[in-house]
């Protein structure tokens, strides 16, 4: 009884003790007791393992040792990686302009459209809502050959000819594209709706005034002001199409990735390098580069936010 | 030349031929958007005989598809498992990125800077680079085929942190001080003060993070491997591989793990994409 009133004594007298700014330098590290514990071992430690793994032979059954950058030179005479990296930069190049370009269409017109407008708005956003590994069996669906495919029953009823989408190397890649790039169109287009808003009204009155005809106003007021929201949905979707894998996983689970690697993105090679063949070593190697590629991107975005 | 460039607008207010053009090929271009949803709810309407029909509206509409399959008690289990794990990563991050933003945002200490340096700048690690370890780590604490499996490596984010950080900047220290000379201790500061001052960013993150958690693929597909643990996502695509070519089972299916997002929206539709737009700006 004593003992518990004299340390109630002992620790209100240095909590009183402490000045205003030492109980605020307590209470801030209390805070972030929790989530600094959490950072460490979720974030950082699997950070520095991944770079470690990717210098080791670990296997499912093989404790890892050392092997040097022998996963890396692997890598470099690996032909299949040199296609899934050709790959990978193909839904990069296709997609985010093509994404980009469709998105920014749709908000300019759709910025001045009053009528109906929110309702326009969802349908358009709504396809970003679902869940790419459902919608990849709806697109896989509609890319079978007649009676069942949609898309071939539309061409014959035109007489255009039956296309095999995704049992062609070459059409297969942007058949699985179109998926990704339809389910992200929706946020682009809110990002720039809301981008397009910002741009304040004097701008353009004061360029009507002038007499400026539209496509001048478009490029002299509209796009220059824009460039943030440009950088922001080029970077963020580019790192989106780099990343991608549960459409492509999805439309073929018979051949992942095929035909023949035609599809194959560098985070499907990943999984399948780690938990089909279980070389976590040289998966851990892809990893890295995974990494280097983001890597560059984000410094090229802050490069251009700065230029602005 | 200002009454000559203003007169025509007030002449012919709104009804141009070239807005209703746009107009229409907006619309147009939007229904084409819902089309393959369209299409994907309509099928899991017809019976295994009316798949062919491709015709949107079906004609003898039924629900036997859905009865069959919510009544083998997989996708009910599927369904359970994707609430439970989105309900609970979406409530830490909402708790703990916005009490790390506000520490952040309202606090004077040393190592500030440091620490949001830090959090930042895991930014930059692609969660694939990440999955390797964590599955590591996973295997090794015996987390493989648990809740907890799956949900830890999303407990936090950087980008909800960063977010909340922006918001709690905006929000006045008058006001916080005013609490500190009532006797309120931080921690009720931050919950009762300063969080109902930025309910607009925390919507946005709790959206952005439920929906990341409901749709997620990679990471439940490593981390799991018995059919009860999948989540709603993994637990279709394997119920997809198995059912081969029944198109109308594998849509009611798609459909089942889609439409409670969309519902969600119809309902939600104004602060979902102000929080889309939000978060699009200052995140």
């Amino acid at each position: 009884m004593s003992a518990v009133a004299y340390r109630e004594a002992a620790g209100g007298g240095l909590w009183s003790r402490m000045s205003l700014g030492q109980k605020q330098v307590l209470w801030a590290w209390s805070f972030l007791a929790v989530p600094l514990v959490f950072y460490v071992v979720i974030r950082f430690w699997p950070t520095f393992q991944a770079f470690y793994l990717s210098v080791t032979d670990w296997t499912i059954t093989k404790p890892a040792s050392f092997v040097g950058l022998e996963n890396y030179g692997r890598l470099i005479e690996d032909s299949l990686f040199w296609q899934v990296f050709r790959n990978t930069f193909l839904y990069l190049i296709l997609g985010t302009p093509i994404s980009l370009l469709i998105s920014f269409v749709v908000a300019y017109y759709l910025d001045r459209v009053r009528f109906m407008h929110s309702f326009i708005r969802a349908l358009y956003f709504l396809p970003f809502l679902t869940t790419a590994a459902a919608m990849a069996w709806v697109w896989r669906w509609f890319y079978q050959p007649v009676p069942i495919g949609v898309i071939n029953d539309l061409l014959s009823s035109f007489g255009i000819p039956q296309q095999p989408f995704l049992r062609s190397t070459s059409q297969a890649l942007p058949a699985v594209l179109a998926p990704a790039v339809w389910a992200g169109l929706g946020f682009q287009i809110i990002i720039f709706l809301a981008g397009l808003r910002a741009i304040p009204v004097t701008y353009y009155e004061a360029a009507r005034i002038d007499g400026l005809p539209e496509g001048a106003i478009l490029r002299k007021i509209t796009l220059p002001l824009l460039k943030p929201t440009l950088v922001f949905l080029v970077v963020f979707s580019s790192i989106g199409f780099l990343r991608i894998f549960d459409q492509v996983y999805n439309i073929n689970t018979n051949d992942p990735g095929g035909p023949l690697n035609s599809t194959k993105p560098l985070v499907l090679m990943i999984y399948q390098t780690a938990f089909s063949s279980y070389e976590m070593g040289y998966a851990a190697a892809q990893t890295v580069v995974l990494f280097l590629i983001l890597l560059v991107i984000s410094l090229v975005q802050l490069r251009l936010m700065r230029d602005r | 030349m200002k009454a000559a460039a203003s007169s025509p607008s007030l002449a012919m207010p709104n009804i141009r031929p070239g807005r209703i053009l746009a107009w229409t090929l907006l619309f147009i271009g939007g229904v084409i958007m819902v089309t393959p949803l369209l299409f994907m709810i309509s099928t899991s309407l017809k019976d295994a005989s009316q798949v062919y029909d491709l015709r949107v509206i079906p004609e003898a509409p039924t629900l036997d598809n859905y009865i069959e399959i919510l009544g083998d008690g997989r996708f009910t289990r599927w369904l359970i498992n994707s609430a439970i794990i989105a309900v609970i990563v979406t409530l830490s991050n909402v708790f703990f990125d916005s009490l790390v933003g506000y520490t952040l945002a309202k606090f004077r200490f040393r190592g500030r800077y440091i620490v949001f340096i830090a959090i930042l700048s895991t930014l930059m690690i692609p969660t694939e680079m990440l999955v390797l370890p964590w599955y590591l780590m996973a295997s090794q604490f015996g987390w493989i085929d648990s809740y907890w499996g799956i949900m830890f490596p999303g407990m936090m984010t950087a980008f909800g942190t960063f977010l909340m950080k922006q918001f709690f900047e905006g929000v006045p220290d008058d006001f916080l001080e005013a609490a500190r000379i009532d006797g309120l201790n931080e921690f009720t500061i931050w919950w009762k003060i300063a969080m109902p001052l930025v309910t607009p960013a925390l919507s946005a993150l709790a959206i952005f993070t439920f929906l990341g958690n409901w749709t997620a693929f990679f990471w439940p597909l490593i981390v799991t491997t018995s059919a009860e643990l999948y989540t709603l996502p993994v637990g279709l695509s394997s119920f997809a591989v198995e059912q081969s070519i029944q198109w109308e089972k594998i849509m009611t299916g798609a459909s089942i793990a889609t439409l409670p997002t969309l519902i969600i929206f119809l309902f939600l539709q104004r602060y979902i994409v102000r929080g889309v737009m939000l978060a699009g700006l200052k995140g």
